[in-house]
């Protein structure tokens, strides 16, 4: 499972004949992506890269049926093609431009207030599920399928923690990078609410950086409503206050947006922190092989209650007990506290859930 | 891009704003011509440049004859105002603003920004004018005043008039702030500034509100629809490091360290700083070569971080996606044998091509350091910056 995109997904690429367009839909059409399609106006009738060109997205979207679009226009016209995207009736669209002007984005934003469409971007690097669907400028070839869900604001960190999740063979379900500009579409809490809910995630990689206050937003709302583990990573500790670190929205303005205040966010909501990027995977694979453990400690004792079957069963809890009690003792009292201290948040969450969600929702809508 | 305050204070006359009147000075001369013609017997002399908190760095001088005008526009003209927001190195003045004096009764803040947790654009009010405003949303965060502006609608005169009586504006003054709120949204859209900020914008002692102070930030995004703002640009307000980056597109903020970096991709170059730091060295920069590194940037990039003397070491942290990690090699090898690099160099290169890379690093006879991963690159960098072995 996966989410915002899969194999079924189809896709056209708006800026389909330039050069960036060009350049990534070969990619995507090589990694399997089903693009069906591109439009650059004027260019309409034509062929290109053995796909329809189409003048308007409407025109793209009634003849391929696609649901998706990726937006490779210059900076200039990405906000007119967005808009263009949503009035056509395209379901995601994932604009990669760069520099797109601060304004234009708030326009755009204020559009989308009433439309289905969900915009990733921009100056993202896209969204991939892996063997299934890439949208984007990632390289496709450092993904697995697998069990991780992945969000992030910077486009070479998200490779980092793709990478590392491949490589000690946990995967991902699916990377979503949701770009560095100070205004954009999908946010961290959108993005962990669809994890939240699929059940091909098993937990969740959040990269995050300086600037703003979205890493704080995802913190409360991971406390209150995601039950997944949750490992953040915050870039730009060491950022000085008042630069722009390459991102438009990489800053620290007014002593507002520091690394180390969404770190205590993350802390104080329970979620592990990494202080470098390099232990984005092992992380992760730790959380997830305590949380098995805890499980099958869960399941076991239960069993071992009834007398026909305690001979079996017996032996099973004495291994996983054991273990976690030496976990506990190799990484100090604190880290037990935590332990206690999530399990009593854990509590709170199953208990009252569903009807804070809903609240939740209809909050964020007004 | 920052524009300065007599550029500022133009926009805003043509926008109906009210300011004093004021004209800029290049030589002392030239000050003491610009305050015969303004007239008066009070004038401020006033240093123009790029920051914030010169009043108190002693940037702003008042003046009650010609002489006085004379040699307050002597003692700034040519040196270097060191405020604040600067950094003890200050910036250059290399011209001042003369400016009719003004009769205070009153200071109000007022400032147009994004709210970014909104998205939208914030018009904030208060009535602690003069004061740094950060200091007052700390201290007094009561008395900041905020509206919010819908995109679609515009800033509404409702909205206006809600900060205006907040302030404790009335009858004519209430107008007045209204007109100058309306015409700042206007400017803020038409020429798509990132921030406006007036303070103070004071009440006169004949009950007129004028803009005694003016900064304007254009959103660098933006300045491309903007031919006529961009040639206000000032690159000498600007760190020459980071000016010749950018004729490079490359992306560079200096640091103190002594390790410099080269990264692609601004959170994984945040992200490196941050690794020298977590062991024990201390980063001489933030540089992202950017998604679509070529050999010649890449030599670039290196020129401009091993022209700061402080280096004693550097780390090139790529990851390659679409960039391919030989060419990166390629560039760095050619660089390292074109500049001639005399501190030790830690490469870890992962990604596209990355085999094919510490290939052409081992065959290069250069003494390039090649790291296994992250944490071993910045062990070995900070390793080599102290002086010992990898």
């Amino acid at each position: 499972m996966s989410i915002l995109v899969n194999k079924q997904t189809k896709v056209i690429c708006q800026g389909f004949t330039g050069k960036q367009g060009t350049f990534h839909s070969e990619q995507a059409l090589a990694y399997g992506t089903q693009l069906v399609g591109g439009v650059t106006p004027g260019r309409g009738g034509e062929q290109h890269l053995g796909l329809p060109v189409f003048n308007t997205v409407a025109q793209a979207v009634r003849e391929t049926g696609a649901t998706a679009s990726m937006i490779y226009v210059p900076a200039a016209g990405a906000a007119d093609a967005i808009l263009e995207a949503a009035d056509a009736g395209i379901e995601l669209a994932v604009c990669i431009t760069e520099g797109v002007p601060v304004n234009d984005m708030v326009r755009v934003k204020a559009a989308l207030a009433g439309s289905p469409m969900r915009l990733i971007g921009p100056n993202c690097p896209g969204v991939i599920t892996p063997d299934e669907c890439k949208i984007g400028i990632m390289p496709g070839f450092i993904h697995k399928k697998g069990t991780v869900g992945i969000v992030s604001r910077s486009g070479t960190l998200t490779y980092e923690a793709v990478y590392q999740t491949t490589r000690i063979g946990l995967g991902q379900s699916t990377c979503v990078g949701i770009g560095g500009d100070p205004v954009r579409g999908l946010n961290f809490v959108d993005v962990l609410e669809l994890f939240e809910r699929d059940p091909g995630t098993a937990g969740v990689i959040l990269v995050g950086e300086i600037g703003g206050s979205d890493e704080e937003a995802a913190a409360r709302y991971i406390h209150r409503f995601v039950s997944k583990p949750v490992v953040a990573y915050i870039a730009g500790v060491t950022a000085p206050a008042g630069k722009r670190m390459g991102h438009a929205g990489a800053i620290v303005a007014g002593g507002k947006g520091t690394a180390a205040d969404k770190y205590a966010a993350f802390e104080t909501a329970g979620v592990r922190t990494v202080k470098s990027p390099a232990e984005l995977g092992s992380a992760m694979h730790d959380l997830l092989r305590r949380r098995r453990a805890r499980a099958a400690a869960r399941i076991a004792p239960r069993p071992a209650a009834r007398p026909a079957v305690k001979a079996a069963a017996q032996p099973a809890a004495a291994k996983t007990r054991p273990a976690r009690k030496s976990a506990a003792k190799r990484t100090a009292p604190t880290v037990a506290k935590k332990a206690a201290k999530k399990a009593a948040q854990k509590a709170v969450k199953r208990t009252a859930r569903p009807a804070r969600k809903t609240a939740g929702r209809k909050g964020r809508k007004r | 891009m920052n524009l300065h305050e007599y550029q500022a204070k133009e926009i805003f006359r043509k926008y109906g704003i009210p300011v004093p009147a004021g004209r800029p000075a290049g030589t002392p001369d030239e000050a003491v011509a610009a305050a015969k013609a303004l007239g008066g017997s009070l004038w401020v002399v006033k240093a123009q440049v790029h920051a914030g908190g010169r009043g108190k760095a002693g940037g702003v001088k008042l003046a009650r004859d010609l002489d006085a005008v004379r040699s307050a526009a002597a003692a700034l003209l040519g040196t270097r105002l060191a405020t604040k927001q600067t950094g003890p190195e200050g910036l250059p003045v290399e011209k001042v603003y003369v400016e009719s004096g003004s009769q205070i009764e009153r200071e109000i803040y007022l400032s147009l920004t994004l709210n970014r947790e909104k998205g939208r654009i914030s018009l904030i009010a208060s009535s602690a004018g003069g004061m740094e405003i950060e200091e007052v949303a700390e201290k007094t965060p009561e008395q900041i005043l905020t509206v919010t502006v819908h995109p679609a609608a515009g800033l509404q005169p409702f909205q206006a008039r809600q900060l205006g009586f907040g302030l404790g504006l009335a009858g004519e003054q209430l107008k007045q702030f209204q007109h100058i709120a309306l015409a700042l949204y206007k400017l803020y859209l038409e020429q798509d500034a990132s921030l406006i900020e007036i303070n103070p914008l004071i009440v006169t002692r004949s009950g007129q509100l004028v803009a005694l102070d003016a900064k304007f930030n254009i959103d660098a995004n933006a300045v491309f629809r903007h031919p006529d703002l961009a040639k206000l640009r000032d690159p000498n307000q600007e760190d020459p490091m980071e000016r010749r980056a950018s004729e490079h597109e490359l992306n560079y903020v200096s640091l103190d360290g002594d390790i410099a970096c080269m990264v692609n991709g601004a959170g994984l170059a945040m992200a490196t700083m941050d690794l020298i730091k977590l062991h024990g060295g201390e980063p001489a920069n933030f540089l992202d070569v950017g998604g679509g590194a070529t050999s010649e940037r890449v030599t670039h990039a290196f020129k401009l971080i091993l022209s700061n003397p402080k280096v004693r070491a550097v780390l090139v942290n790529i990851f390659g996606g679409i960039v391919r990690c030989d060419m990166i090699a390629e560039g760095v090898v050619k660089a390292v044998k074109s500049v001639g690099v005399k501190v030790p160099v830690v490469v870890r290169l992962e990604g596209t091509n990355a085999e094919k890379a510490r290939e052409v690093l081992s065959g290069s006879g250069l003494t390039i350091t090649a790291a296994a991963d992250l944490t071993d690159a910045a062990r070995k960098v900070v390793a080599l910056a102290a002086g010992g072995a990898a």
